[in-house]
């Protein structure tokens, strides 16, 4: 499924990732996985509409093992993807700090609840994010996680 | 504890009803970084936060939540609160800050265990 997000649209930041997880749910993705590729989507969501010049997609992918998550836009792109990732590190407008964004910490969140995640960005042209996050029911996770 | 129970005890207002009389709570989070939220909170937490816009619900929805009790005395706008019943997500209020609720319910939930 593929979502259209608009930039500056904050009145409806996090239907989308919400439907996402949902959707997921009804899918048959277990409860704790639907979890971690909600808050993958709703930190995507949020920086597309914050960060982004002309909005974005947010699309979700189930695969039998995975969820795979992409969020692509066409600009401005970040100039320090190192500096980006720091926690703790944001150029959140004020607007959006008065509502409790731009903690520094949604790249951070996307990677942490991400199996994989990978990034690229270029000044101009736009960012893509791409996280995969491991389906925990199905099996081949939770034995490589040993149980912890 | 119930989360029926905790909005009796601790005398809460209840702005979205509560849907699912079942839901119990598994302890609390206090927090007005959405982000903090969602790296941190536990499902079935309950949410104490004096932010009262429509994000917050789907926060609390993507987190997992019990509910979200909002503090001060603030109260939800139209696009929150309706967003909120359509997502089954409850909505709380006090009239106390977030220090005196949280320690009310820190008491109900851990101390008096």
């Amino acid at each position: 499924m593929t979502f259209h997000i608009r930039a500056g649209d904050v009145e409806h930041g996090g239907s989308a990732s919400a439907q996402i997880k949902n959707e997921l749910m009804k899918a048959g993705v277990d409860e704790l996985t639907a979890r971690r590729a909600g808050i993958v989507a709703f930190e995507g969501e949020m920086n597309l509409i914050v960060y982004s010049a002309d909005g974005g997609t947010l699309s979700v992918e189930v695969e039998r093992d995975a969820i795979l998550i992409e969020v692509h836009d066409t600009g401005p792109g970040i100039e320090d993807i190192d500096l980006a990732m720091t926690p703790g590190y944001s150029t959140a407008p004020e607007w959006a700090t008065d509502l409790g964004f731009g903690a520094g910490m949604g790249l951070v969140n996307m990677q942490a609840n991400s199996d994989t995640f990978e990034i690229e960005s270029k000044l101009g042209e736009g960012t893509t994010i791409r996280c995969r996050v491991d389906r925990w029911a199905s099996g081949r996770t939770s034995r490589e996680e040993g149980g912890s | 504890m119930k989360l029926t129970e905790i909005i009796d005890r601790l005398s809460l207002d209840v702005f979205t009803p509560v849907t699912d009389a079942e839901t119990e709570v598994s302890g609390g989070y206090v927090g007005d970084l959405l982000s903090s939220v969602l790296a941190s909170a536990m499902p079935g937490n309950l949410w104490i936060t004096i932010q009262h816009h429509a994000n917050v619900v789907a926060v609390a929805q993507v987190t997992g939540l019990a509910a979200v009790l909002i503090v001060e005395g603030k109260r939800p706008d139209d696009a929150m609160r309706d967003q909120a019943k359509s997502s089954g997500v409850v909505l709380l209020g006090s009239t106390e800050n977030a220090f005196e609720v949280a320690g009310r319910l820190y008491d109900l939930l851990v101390a008096k265990r």
